[in-house]
């Protein structure tokens, strides 16, 4: 009989973190408001007290705060991330989700009741990277790179089974084509860093220009897509954008889509993964609420050995594009 | 100062035909005023076989030129099979390996190793990490500003490693498990067809406004532009960087390795040098904006202001 699958939401506000513990988070995951985690946006994340607060909240609800500090601090100025680990022990928090190295062994040497997960942004997509960071920092779950299918999840969860360490992955939300933690394409176009600086295709950097008809997307200095009039225009996130190779325009990375592997809740369980991550901490409560709450009927139905039942998603994707992703092989 | 830093050639991103890719070093190893040289496939493991059978006599064309050999292993290993072609390079031992994930890296423990720009050292608790794990030199991933790259040399002066930044050539910018080679082309990376290798330097990728953005190369994304820290080399130098890397692109680099220990060793100057390289690359427009902080995309530096 397999454990009942663990549910790690989002959360971008106090009111996002009440959200997601009503609607039957097991977990939620959020950061502070800084550079020191990857959804560094303006408005978003927790300071000190709210910090204080939400995890008093979670915890007498019986729901676990990940506090993420995922990104990785640039040389000379190690002390928000120093801070932001000291802070969360202190709070009490379940556990931090980490990315960096020096990060790690800091929290491990200065801190090391405190649990830790490995980030997504580190990318271990195999089991000699998993087992590396167990050995070297005590590191009990790991966020797993979307790189990998259902099978290999499977294979690699059975290559480290000698080892006390547990495996979460996305299910649903805003999809990566790179390799997390490996990408600079954001940052060659805006200077702003998704690993220094937490921002992927940063507000600030994009701006819509009218020509000649057609709405162009821009993100810095470079055309991301471009929209007839009677069109949505959509947010210029770099990955998704259309792009020309050998004359022709395509989406050539990824087509402007979200992930969502609901239909693969048992799949999943069945590969040996302890936890399902909702991606999307900027979202508002309305969007976590509705998210976690069917998200929670599937995982109840599974762990009363039902079948799930399907999702209705639909208002939160409407004119948008769903896709497995990298779960199914022909997505390579 | 500049007399002292080394230059290393690396690893060859792009899928070249094994004769093409035997008579580039052949010539790299004959010719070239280069201390170390990359080998090996970085970016896709089913390239590998292609120039597995030529890699020993490069191996010892190059040892017998005078230059150190060095082994690059895959950026992004996903399965059982890949696992293990790092796992067989890194028990090898008898040559120097450069690990481009955490997993080779830890593979390597206890030996001397390279660690090269793939894996993330952005700070001094990581670098003293991975110099304790048994790194010897560390190439930096390509976004970090030469603010960092000074204080990651100073907080490792007067020990080992040697610290390396890519100084020339088109920036490996991003990894991923799909091929957008296969994709542009109407296929999946498992029946992939290798058309990888109808593009050399990489496959041009533009914005739709005709704007050269990015460059292609299977399940690597590379700059459309050419990093060249040319016109950088006095403040590097000066900050006590000890190796450059040149990354091969589908053009003369004997030629522009030439260039780059001329301009250290005090022989040539910027202007000359810029204006030779640009011949080199046939016009491809550089960049340096990552060194000074800014859009990696950008120019800036004494050599932007003479455009």
């Amino acid at each position: 009989m397999n454990r009942p699958l663990e549910l790690v939401c989002p959360a971008g506000t106090p009111a996002a973190l009440r959200a997601a513990v009503e609607a039957g988070a097991d977990s939620v995951y959020l950061g502070f408001r800084d550079e020191t985690n990857a959804r560094n946006f303006p408005g978003l994340n927790f300071n000190h007290k709210e910090l204080a607060e939400g995890l008093k909240y979670a915890h007498d609800n019986g729901t676990r705060i990940l506090v993420a500090i995922n990104t990785f601090p640039e040389a000379g100025n190690p002390a928000p991330w120093h801070r932001a680990v000291d802070c969360a022990a202190d709070l009490g928090a379940d556990a931090v989700i980490l990315a960096d190295i020096g990060l790690l062994d800091y929290t491990a040497s200065h801190h090391p009741s405190l649990r830790r997960h490995l980030s997504v942004q580190a990318s271990a997509s195999n089991p000699e990277a998993i087992r590396f960071y167990c050995n070297a920092f005590g590191v009990r779950r790991v966020v797993l790179p979307r790189v990998l299918t259902v099978p290999e999840i499977a294979a690699l969860n059975r290559e480290i089974a000698g080892i006390d360490v547990e495996t979460e992955v996305f299910v649903f939300g805003g999809l990566c084509v790179m390799a997390e933690g490996r990408c600079a394409l954001s940052s060659y176009a805006t200077g702003i860093s998704p690993n220094k600086n937490g921002a992927c295709s940063p507000a600030s950097h994009v701006h819509y220009e009218n020509q000649r008809g057609k709405m162009v997307s821009k993100l810095g200095a470079f055309t991301i897509n471009q929209f007839h009039a009677d069109e949505p225009a959509g947010y210029p996130t770099l990955c998704k954008g259309r792009f020309v190779t050998n004359g022709k325009a395509s989406y050539l990375f990824e087509e402007p889509t979200s992930l969502s592997a609901a239909m693969l809740l048992p799949e999943l369980q069945a590969a040996g993964v302890t936890a399902l991550k909702i991606e999307g901490r900027q979202r508002g409560r309305a969007y976590i609420s509705q998210v976690v709450t069917a998200f929670r009927k599937a995982l109840d139905a599974i762990a009363a050995g039902q079948p799930p039942p399907p999702l209705d998603m639909s208002a939160l994707t409407e004119g948008q594009r769903q896709t497995t992703g990298v779960y199914e092989k022909t997505w390579r | 100062m500049m007399r002292k830093v080394k230059l290393s050639l690396g690893p060859t991103f792009f899928n070249w035909p094994p004769e093409k890719w035997r008579d580039f070093y052949f010539r790299i190893a004959d010719e070239a005023p280069l201390d170390t040289v990359h080998l090996g496939e970085v970016v896709c493991s089913k390239r590998l076989p292609l120039i597995e059978a030529v890699i020993p006599e490069v191996v010892e064309r190059l040892e017998a030129a005078g230059k150190e050999v060095v082994v690059s292993t895959l950026a992004l290993i996903m399965s059982k099979r890949e696992m293990n072609i790092v796992r067989e390079l890194a028990a090898s031992g008898d040559i120097m390996t450069e690990a481009n994930d955490v997993s080779t890296a830890a593979l390597l423990a206890g030996r001397p190793h390279v660690i090269g720009p793939f894996v993330n050292i952005y700070n001094e608790g990581t670098l003293a990490w991975f110099v304790g794990n048994g790194a010897v030199r560390v190439c930096l991933p390509v976004e970090l500003s030469g603010i960092a790259i000074s204080k990651l040399i100073a907080a490792s002066e007067g020990a080992k490693p040697e610290l390396e930044v890519i100084a020339f050539g088109r920036l490996p910018l991003a990894v991923s498990a799909r091929c957008y080679h296969a994709r542009a082309n109407g296929l999946h990376k498992d029946n992939c067809a290798y058309v990888c290798d109808q593009d050399p330097d990489g496959m041009e990728l533009e914005t739709l406004d005709g704007a050269p953005f990015l460059t292609v190369n299977g399940t690597q994304t590379l700059s459309h532009s050419c990093c060249n820290l040319i016109g950088d080399l006095a403040t590097l130098a000066g900050a006590g960087i000890r190796r450059l890397r040149l990354s091969p692109q589908d053009a003369d680099m004997v030629a522009v390795a030439s260039i780059f220990r001329d301009v250290l060793d005090g022989n040539l100057d910027l202007v000359t040098a810029e204006c030779r390289l640009s011949g080199l690359v046939g016009g491809m427009a550089f960049s340096n904006g990552f060194f000074h902080g800014i859009e990696g995309a950008r120019k800036a530096g004494p050599l932007a202001a003479a455009e």
